[in-house]
């Protein structure tokens, strides 16, 4: 990735070398690096900007100090809209049939609940990231909003409008257009034989009414610029092989800028990445969602990418939503063991240390989503299971300001971490199961 | 997770061996010794600089993570100590010596006695190193019966004891691949990297595919098994918490060239080389506060013509026309690390106290720990 193809649309650029102290340091020889970078702080500034500004002033949670106050931070604020997108009680279930017989009569030995009952509403302008691990269902609830797979139950609802029963090509054209969808593998999503710009051009083309060709590469070379891939017309001439891993990614991105979408479905797309380049794209998705106003629903497996970029974090474990909140509040204050356990255990490159919390492994792994547990889905795995947890399923209850989940204990959890010990030492063996307050 | 090693840690490690040592071992000679190794592919458009006068070591009982962006050598330099490289790598120079044997001049057929005996690896996609069509149990026992010539009974029954350790139930060894979740499969691999009981074992990205908890939960069988059977391991991941959780020392590469190497509480807390800390404030940590990404502009350099000067130059926030011209000596500090930077010139080994780029992550610790409002 080359150094302009960072960050295009930021003013405030981080590679500007505006600030007047830029290169002090650099020049004399043997000297130790005392001064932080200059560069270093106008990223971190803007991602702060971000963030700050990214919260609406009418929510109750208060941004830290850090945010705000940052040094050189972006003025431009971000107004999250009216809402975008909503499921209500969505739910996936695919048939199990045991052969082609069972197919044939159409008979079936159950159902694998992939999504079992999801309520999500985005605003416009917001990101949305929908955590959880394989078989959580954030992948299918993902290929649902972007009509790939039909749903079994409940309501898509955008902008008002309900598209639950939307289907067939010609009737789900307009909707395509404004909600993309990009993949985690750009290796897989980009054809070997096609240059970039006609895997660009590529939406462009289908339908009855055809655009003209200079409009086309008008807006092919705007989604490659949008991308971060300029000068784009050397970038629109290029196979996918003589791309780096983070250039393809950006190529899969522009695919889905040149639609002009609102929404954008974004499932896993830096995971295969380094670091480095992961951290470039997940700047560039900020940098889009204020120069386009995108929103986003990006779906990972990683808490700490979340926390880098999601306003609002729902987290999923077999079919439901475990927590949605405020990523502050979800990745500081979790309420559901499950999500407790995730935070403990997400990636730190600090070395472990003596005093240090301990981390909540747990055992097993997911189960499969044909036999859901009973009661709480989450109990068989859960250090704090009890009675009630094991025959009645706990609602999503409000825990906080915009702050749901979905606990018998989420009423009485303490907000530090490990806060598995610790509510576990709170309960006496025996006592009633506390009831949830709202 | 100790940077120092007890001195009769060599002695009790190699004691636990159940295997003899190769023939021609030296006793008294330190597990593994990696000098001035440097590794070329031939490529129709040019010979590349994969790996370029790398050089460490490797004690009993310890774990050494080798961590860079992709490209960095960083898996050539460890699939070289076996030469499992591709049919176009070749090593150029260097020594790789193994109980004190180099085993860079030793022939395909004398280095058979080494691959997987001694050294063995544990591969990333545990999905495609493991044979579909094979139960698990015949896949771990067969390189005991092979390699070991151990019969057929007593090499089923190990496996069953290796499955058992990594927290396979033993009926399980007579499941096929495809009914194991990842975890599991990764831990299969693990089982089958321990059969003839080997003196390194490599993870190449051993936890990369899997899901976060179960990453946690391999990262914890392998902190298990380095106490229990104290296993030397050599841990290659782009992913530096794993690093952090599991090794003892690290081993930061850019553009096949070592930047900085030592203790991981001393490197990932105070880093000194630029790139490292770099690489260390553009990780996503939820632990930290959110502002502490940042970014590594540019990309590495084309490894055909490699800069003259300091590899990490044309990205460096701290460059001086010195690191354009002449390629950083290594200098080693009196804690333990090894930096390749002009910021450190000389062979003063004291060194001024290093200072972290973007200064967040330090000072940040305390705050991140704070409940939100």
């Amino acid at each position: 990735m080359s150094d302009r193809a960072t960050g295009p649309v930021d003013p405030h650029g981080p590679h500007g070398s505006t600030d007047p102290h830029d290169g002090h340091v650099h020049h004399e020889h043997g000297v130790a690096p005392h001064e932080p970078d200059p560069a270093a702080h106008a990223d971190a500034a803007h991602l702060a900007a971000e963030h700050a500004a990214a919260h609406d002033p009418s929510r109750v949670h208060v941004p830290h100090p850090a945010h705000v106050h940052a040094p050189g931070a972006a003025p431009e604020p971000h107004v999250v809209g009216p809402e975008l997108l909503r499921l209500e009680g969505l739910e996936v279930h695919f048939p199990v049939r045991g052969g082609v017989i069972d197919s044939l009569l159409r008979r079936t030995r159950g159902y694998v609940r992939a999504v079992d009952g999801i309520d999500l509403s985005i605003r416009k302008g917001e990101i949305l990231a929908l955590v959880g691990e394989s078989g959580s269902g954030k992948t299918t609830t993902g290929r649902v909003v972007v009509k790939l797979t039909r749903q079994t139950g409940g309501r898509i609802v955008f902008e008002g409008e309900d598209i639950s029963e939307l289907w067939g090509t010609g009737r789900l054209r307009p909707y395509r257009r404004r909600v993309q969808l990009i993949f985690q593998d750009p290796y897989e999503t980009l054809d070997p034989r096609h240059t970039v710009g006609a895997f660009v051009e590529e939406p462009l083309l289908v339908g009855t009414k055809r655009m003209p060709r200079e409009e086309r590469q008008r807006r092919v070379r705007e989604a490659l610029e949008a991308a971060g891939l300029r000068p784009a017309s050397d970038f629109a001439a290029r196979y996918p092989h003589e791309l780096s891993g983070g250039q393809r990614q950006r190529v899969v991105i522009a695919g889905a800028l040149v639609m002009d979408p609102e929404l954008v479905v974004a499932d896993e797309p830096v995971s295969m990445l380094d670091v480095s380049i992961r951290t470039e794209l997940l700047r560039l998705m900020l940098d889009l969602r204020r120069s386009r106003g995108l929103t986003y629903l990006f779906i990972t497996h990683d808490l700490s990418i979340a926390w880098v970029l999601a306003d609002r974090i729902a987290v999923m474990y077999l079919g439901k939503i475990m927590e949605i909140g405020p990523a502050e509040e979800v990745i500081r204050a979790p309420r559901n063991p499950y999500t407790q356990a995730l935070v403990s255990v997400s990636p730190s490159t600090d070395p472990p240390e003596p005093g240090a919390p301990a981390r909540t492994i747990l055992v097993g792994e997911t189960p499969d989503a044909a036999q859901v547990p009973p009661g709480c889905r989450f109990h068989p795995r859960c250090p704090l299971a009890f009675d009630r947890c094991r025959v009645e399923e706990p609602p999503l209850v409000e825990v906080g300001e915009g702050h749901r989940a979905a606990c018998w204990l989420s009423g009485v959890g303490p907000r530090d971490l490990p806060v598995i010990d610790a509510v576990a030492a709170a309960i006496p063996a025996g006592m009633p199961p506390p009831v949830a307050t709202s | 997770m100790t940077g120092v090693r007890e001195p009769g840690a060599v002695s009790a490690t190699r004691g636990r061996r159940q295997v003899p040592l190769p023939r021609l071992a030296d006793p008294a000679a330190p597990l593994l010794v990696v000098e001035d190794l440097a590794v070329r592919f031939s490529l129709p458009s040019g010979s590349v600089k994969a790996v370029d006068g790398v050089s460490f070591r490797l004690d009993d009982g310890e774990a050494l993570g080798i961590a860079g962006e992709s490209g960095c050598g960083k898996t050539t330099t460890a699939l070289s100590l076996v030469r499992l490289l591709p049919a176009n790598g070749r090593i150029r120079s260097g020594s790789v010596k193994l109980f004190g044997i180099d085993l860079v001049p030793k022939t395909e057929k004398q280095l058979a006695r080494y691959r997987w005996r001694e050294i063995s690896i544990v591969f990333q996609g545990a999905m495609n190193a493991l044979n579909p069509v094979r139960r698990v149990g015949d896949q771990i026992a067969e390189p005991i019966e092979v390699r070991l010539g151990r019969s057929r009974d007593a090499s089923r029954k190990r496996a069953a004891e290796l499955l058992d350790l990594v927290g396979i139930p033993g009926q399980r060894a007579s499941a096929y691949p495809h009914e194991l979740s990842g975890g599991m499969r990764q831990r299969a691999m693990i089982a089958m990297a321990l059969a003839c009981d080997p003196a390194i074992v490599i993870g190449d990205e051993p936890t990369t595919a899997l899901d976060v908890m179960v990453q946690a939960q391999i990262l914890q069988l392998l902190e298990r098994l380095r106490r229990e059977l104290g296993l030397s391991l050599i841990l290659i991941t782009h992913d530096l918490s794993v690093i952090a959780e599991t090794c003892d020392r690290v081993m930061v590469m850019y553009a096949g060239k070592v930047a900085e190497e030592g203790p991981v509480t001393r490197v990932f807390t105070a880093p000194r080389h630029p790139y490292t800390q770099k690489l260390l404030s553009s990780f996503p940590n939820i632990h930290a506060d959110r502002r502490t990404l940042d970014v590594i502009p540019g990309q590495p350099p084309d490894l055909r013509n490699p800069p003259p000067g300091c590899r990490f130059a044309a990205r460096c926030p701290f460059v001086m026309d010195v690191c354009r011209e002449v390629v950083p000596p290594e200098v080693t500090f009196g804690d333990g690390v090894r930096v390749a930077c002009h910021l450190y010139p000389g062979r003063d080994a004291a060194g001024p106290p290093p200072r972290v780029v973007g200064a967040t992550r330090t000072c940040d610790a305390a705050s991140s720990t704070d409940p939100a409002p």
